[in-house]
């Protein structure tokens, strides 16, 4: 009988948990990772990618930070486009990860300039006012093994080249994970085809607003543009704002879209009226009487 | 019948030894939650939150639920057997070999030496060592049942015997990777596919660590509490075999709406919500026990810790299956509602039947009376009001940022920047980090408890016709 035999009921209880595991588990193996998911555009990590991957793991950055972006039209909007199995066959370990303590990764890549990134992790709150992100400056003060980097290289199977080796010698983790985040998300052409195309004219709808109008926007303007661009458009990363240079409408679109070459991040998520406000808050705020 | 002598000495080593890494576990719970809310307690590169986070879930889960699962299937498979340990040798080792695992790990940890992978970060010497330490549990356990001299094998041994399996297949086969040196590795599985394994693993661990084990003793220490017996075998028998075959097809629920294929989310959904049948099953079963004897919920504080414990058990197994749903995950997933419903999870139903089962063994293995019972149940109250004000307030938190997140003017533009959701959290982080307080507050007292019990505690002989009996 087997419910009194010990024996019996490993092998029908293993059978049972078998079931489901081979069906949901080892079967998906036939068709994930395949021909079928390949995307041509999509490289391997660099020996300094794949090392500030590993110190991105080693500091456990999963634990705050997802990197897969689901096909959600907020999340479309707030990140970008949706993730695709074919962008992750390289990642030894998979680190989508499974909570956003902090926001999601995936489409970091080319968002910021490496400058930004590097004053960011320095001071996370410098850049990025109320945010509980811990400072990571010290990896500055760690050089790189090439040696050990090497080997990884070896294990994964990646290609790589031997003055790409001798030039870690020169790198810190610093330098490696920031390499890193400029991958993430940026080997399919995502931006290009995602570009917002303004319809229609533009037309500033707070045209001729007063200084005492404006004075509400500035937190909108110290949230999104002063860790940039100076609390006081003196310029930092990005240039110093001297708002009369540029057409208003020029001035929207390239807010909305960003400069994706200059580092210059679209901020169309934040809509039409905010951008707006933006433009106008940097073109008038400093000028005529009000002057500050 | 010749009177058995047994093996008392592991069992109470395991459960000081699992007492001692629970509060391990919650004391970094407590400090990891003050990091969220104040940065500044992040002292690189030891002491941040990317690193203290995973010691805090493994030492809650390696430490605590699988302390606690060795030091109570040591003996009930002893009792239900009426038979000795088949090797007091071997579970001398799996004791010293059991802590020395988990002090490797929580240095590893420390050091950065992780695999990332969520409740299985170690490096692969660790994994050699937790599947040395697992066969050497499985083993005694399983010669213990073969040579056993009760003729009929109670659920709890059931129970156990699944989770000896399922722990080793998942481990096993979410543990494959490529070493690099010692404290590095590489996982064999790549991209979508080791998300896919990934999960499978991740939740089947909860299944077969922390659903399995802890019904095991719910299932054993509830009859032995109110002193009637469960109300029906027949019902822990189909709830068994329906629970143990459709875990395994839920892991992917976890992933909903990534890029793994669409057909595995569906299965992960259909039998996360089929598993409301198995889980309420034992719910009821449970309950249904009771009958006649719920008086004992204010006599006897075996059976409040054990009832809240089975309740806990319900909510958890309703919450889930709703969480598996795709339109509700694409609302709640990366939210804070998430640990929120992790933390009744461990908090109420398993650390609930773990505190329930020490305070049934204590007494058996030391020989004394618990010293204080209105002590108990002070830490009940604790516990429960902490787990409580921990899980509602980021509940509320969970709901508030997946409405914000999600949020949409007229024009198609997002309401909210990310930031502007973070900073309304802060008042919850603050709350849950008191509700963790209050929680250690009462693992505190259950240890004072427990310590002076065995120092001052009367004596007491448990009567032989109680021995006897299964």
């Amino acid at each position: 009988m087997w419910e009194k035999n010990p024996v019996l009921l490993l092998v029908l209880a293993t059978a049972a948990i078998l079931v489901g595991t081979i069906i949901t588990m080892v079967l998906p193996f036939t068709w994930v990772n395949t021909e079928a998911d390949r995307i041509e555009s999509v490289t391997p990590y660099t020996a300094l990618q794949q090392e500030g991957r590993d110190v991105y793991i080693r500091e456990g950055c999963n634990n705050c930070h997802t990197q897969t972006v689901r096909p959600l039209v907020a999340e479309v909007i707030r990140y970008g486009d949706y993730s695709k199995s074919g962008e992750f066959v390289y990642d030894r370990p998979f680190l989508w990860g499974s909570k956003r303590t902090g926001p999601d990764l995936a489409r970091l890549g080319g968002k910021y300039p490496d400058e930004w990134h590097y004053k960011h992790m320095e001071s996370p709150r410098a850049m990025v006012p109320k945010t509980n992100m811990p400072d990571y400056g010290w990896l500055s003060a760690n050089k790189l093994d090439p040696q050990m980097i090497k080997r990884k290289m070896d294990v994964l199977g990646f290609p790589y080249s031997g003055e790409e080796i001798k030039a870690l010698e020169e790198k810190n983790e610093m330098d490696a994970i920031i390499a890193y985040m400029q991958k993430l998300g940026s080997d399919i052409p995502w931006r290009e085809a995602a570009a917002t195309t303004l319809v229609g004219e533009l037309k500033n709808p707070y045209s001729g607003v007063s200084h005492s109008d404006m004075e509400p926007w500035e937190d909108l303007y110290l949230e999104n543009c002063a860790a940039c661009h100076g609390e006081h458009f003196e310029g930092d990363i990005g240039p110093e704002l001297d708002g009369a240079g540029l057409e208003e409408n020029d001035l929207f679109e390239i807010i909305y879209n960003g400069v994706p070459d200059g580092g210059m991040p679209p901020y169309s998520s934040l809509g039409a009226d905010k951008v707006w406000k933006l433009v106008n808050f940097i073109k008038y705020y400093n000028q005529g009487e009000d002057h500050q | 019948m010749e009177k058995t002598e047994y093996n008392y000495d592991i069992v109470r080593s395991f459960v000081n030894w699992s007492i001692l890494w629970g509060v391990v576990a919650v004391l970094v719970g407590v400090i990891v939650s003050f990091q969220m809310v104040e940065p500044g307690l992040n002292f690189p590169p030891y002491l941040t939150f990317g690193r203290l986070r995973p010691i805090h879930t493994n030492a809650g889960i390696y430490g605590w639920g699988v302390g606690v699962i060795f030091a109570t299937f040591l003996y009930i498979v002893q009792r239900l057997c009426k038979t000795r340990l088949w090797s007091d040798g071997l579970a001398k080792f799996q004791l010293w070999f059991f802590n020395a695992t988990i002090v490797a790990s929580a240095l590893t940890l420390l050091l950065g030496f992780t695999t990332s992978k969520e409740y299985h970060e170690m490096e692969w010497p660790i994994d050699v060592m937790v599947v040395i330490l697992w066969v050497a549990f499985a083993i005694n356990i399983i010669m213990t049942i073969i040579k056993r001299r009760e003729e009929h094998m109670y659920i709890s041994l059931w129970y156990m015997m699944a989770s000896l399996i399922g722990v080793a297949i998942l481990y096993l086969t979410n543990s494959a990777a490529m070493p690099v040196s010692l404290f590095k590795s590489y996982s064999a599985y790549a991209g979508t596919n080791d998300a896919n394994v990934h999960w499978w693993f991740g939740h089947n661990a909860v299944a077969m660590a922390l659903t399995a084990p802890p019904l095991a003793m719910f299932y054993y220490f509830l009859p032995k509490s109110t002193g009637v017996p469960i109300f029906s075998h027949r019902l822990s028998i189909i709830a068994f075999w329906s629970l143990i075959f459709m875990y395994l097809w839920t892991g992917a629920h976890h992933l909903l709406w990534t890029p793994v294929p669409d057909w595995i989310q569906t299965l992960a959904m259909a039998f996360s919500v089929m598993l409301i049948a198995p889980s309420w099953g034992s719910v009821f079963n449970g309950y249904l026990s009771m009958n006649g004897q719920w008086h004992q919920m204010r006599e006897n504080y075996l059976v409040k810790f054990l009832i809240l414990g089975i309740t806990f058990y319900g909510l958890q197994t309703l919450q889930g299956p709703m969480q598996a749903v795709r339109s509700f995950s694409a609302f709640i997933h990366y939210t804070d509602w998430v640990p929120a419903h992790i933390h009744m999870g461990t908090m109420g139903w398993v650390s609930m039947i773990s505190f329930a089962s020490i305070y049934y063994l204590i007494p058996r293995v030391y020989g004394r009376k618990l010293y204080s019972i209105p002590l108990a149940n002070m830490q009940f109250w604790l516990i429960l009001v902490g787990q409580l004000i921990w899980s509602f307030s980021l509940w509320i938190a969970g709901v508030l940022q997946a409405g914000m997140w999600n949020a949409m003017n007229p024009d198609g533009s997002l309401t909210y920047t990310f930031m502007e959701t973070m900073v309304e959290m802060y008042p919850y982080w603050w709350i849950r980090a008191v509700g963790g307080l209050i929680y250690f507050a009462g693992i505190i007292v259950f240890i004072y408890n427990l310590v002076m019990t065995v120092r001052e505690g009367e004596p007491v002989f448990i009567k032989a016709a109680a021995e006897g009996r299964a």
